[in-house]
């Protein structure tokens, strides 16, 4: 039976790729702190690439603002699961997303000036709006311990504003 | 006999002058602006303390900002009546209103 976490999780996954031996399972808790510190680390590595190539300061400083946040939520999910004694475990969803990762950053390398701009900015729409959607239908639900949920439902309503952010940096380029 | 005039005048003027200026507080705790709406007067002070590890702002678009750095507190006298939607520039989904009146 096909799940509306089955869903979410085909959908994390970018292109449905990788086909998931535990896709019909929930994740559990060592591999949602895994998941959710995994696709920070994207979003930091990726600003700054940003940081690095881009001239526009509109750009710039949306980037530095999400090394800022993500940063500052791995430090609190790295502080909460030494606190709850839970060891972060590799899996396919975060694999996944590192291996899309690497692809669109050697992507976003080849580019320069206004088009590396426009697609670094239009990924991140893409990415927040996909990471928001993974929170609330599969991470949130699935995540058994409630300091790990609250944490994820602090992480979603900030990569909510990421999202919304973007999308308005995005709609200055034009 | 000069005296009394003077105080005449004193009291007069305090008598005038506005009520003492306030310090608000909204509370951000988890991106949520606490109270949302707020109503002040001309020459209150809004103290936004911000109990998130992340940096925030409050922000009137083609107006002022004020910058809530992570953990401390941010300030600001009202100068002007009326009105304003404030929001988060960081993260746009943080919303509050204040009601100034003069």
């Amino acid at each position: 039976m096909l799940t509306r976490p089955t869903v979410a999780l085909a959908a994390l996954l970018m292109l449905g790729a990788a086909p998931l031996a535990q896709a019909a399972d929930k994740p559990t808790d060592p591999q949602i702190a895994h998941i959710a510190y995994t696709a920070g680390v994207i979003d930091v590595e990726a600003a700054k690439l940003a940081i690095e190539k881009s001239k526009t300061k509109e750009v710039v400083d949306f980037a530095k603002d999400m090394v800022r946040d993500h940063e500052a939520v791995n430090v609190q999910a790295l502080d909460l699961v030494k606190k709850l004694n839970v060891k972060p475990e590799d899996n396919p969803t975060s694999q996944a997303l590192t291996k899309a990762a690497t692809e669109e950053r050697a992507k976003l390398a080849k580019l320069d000036g206004a088009a590396f701009d426009k697609a670094y900015v239009e990924n991140e729409v893409a990415y927040h709006k996909q990471v928001n959607g993974a929170l609330e239908t599969l991470l949130i639900p699935s995540a058994s311990n409630a300091e790990l949920k609250g944490l994820l439902e602090t992480g979603l309503k900030i990569f909510q504003g990421h999202e919304q952010h973007a999308e308005h940096v995005a709609g200055m380029l034009k | 006999m000069r005296a009394l005039p003077l105080i005449g005048a004193l009291a007069l003027a305090f008598a005038a002058s506005p009520a003492p200026a306030a310090t608000i507080t909204v509370t951000i705790d988890r991106l949520v602006f606490s109270p949302a709406s707020i109503e002040a007067k001309v020459g209150d002070t809004i103290e936004w303390v911000n109990k998130d590890a992340f940096a925030h702002t409050a922000t009137v678009k083609g107006g002022w900002e004020v910058m809530i750095p992570p953990k401390s507190t941010g300030r600001m006298t009202l100068k002007e009546a009326g009105t304003v939607d404030y929001f988060c520039r960081f993260h746009p989904n943080m919303k509050g209103r204040l009601d100034v009146s003069p």
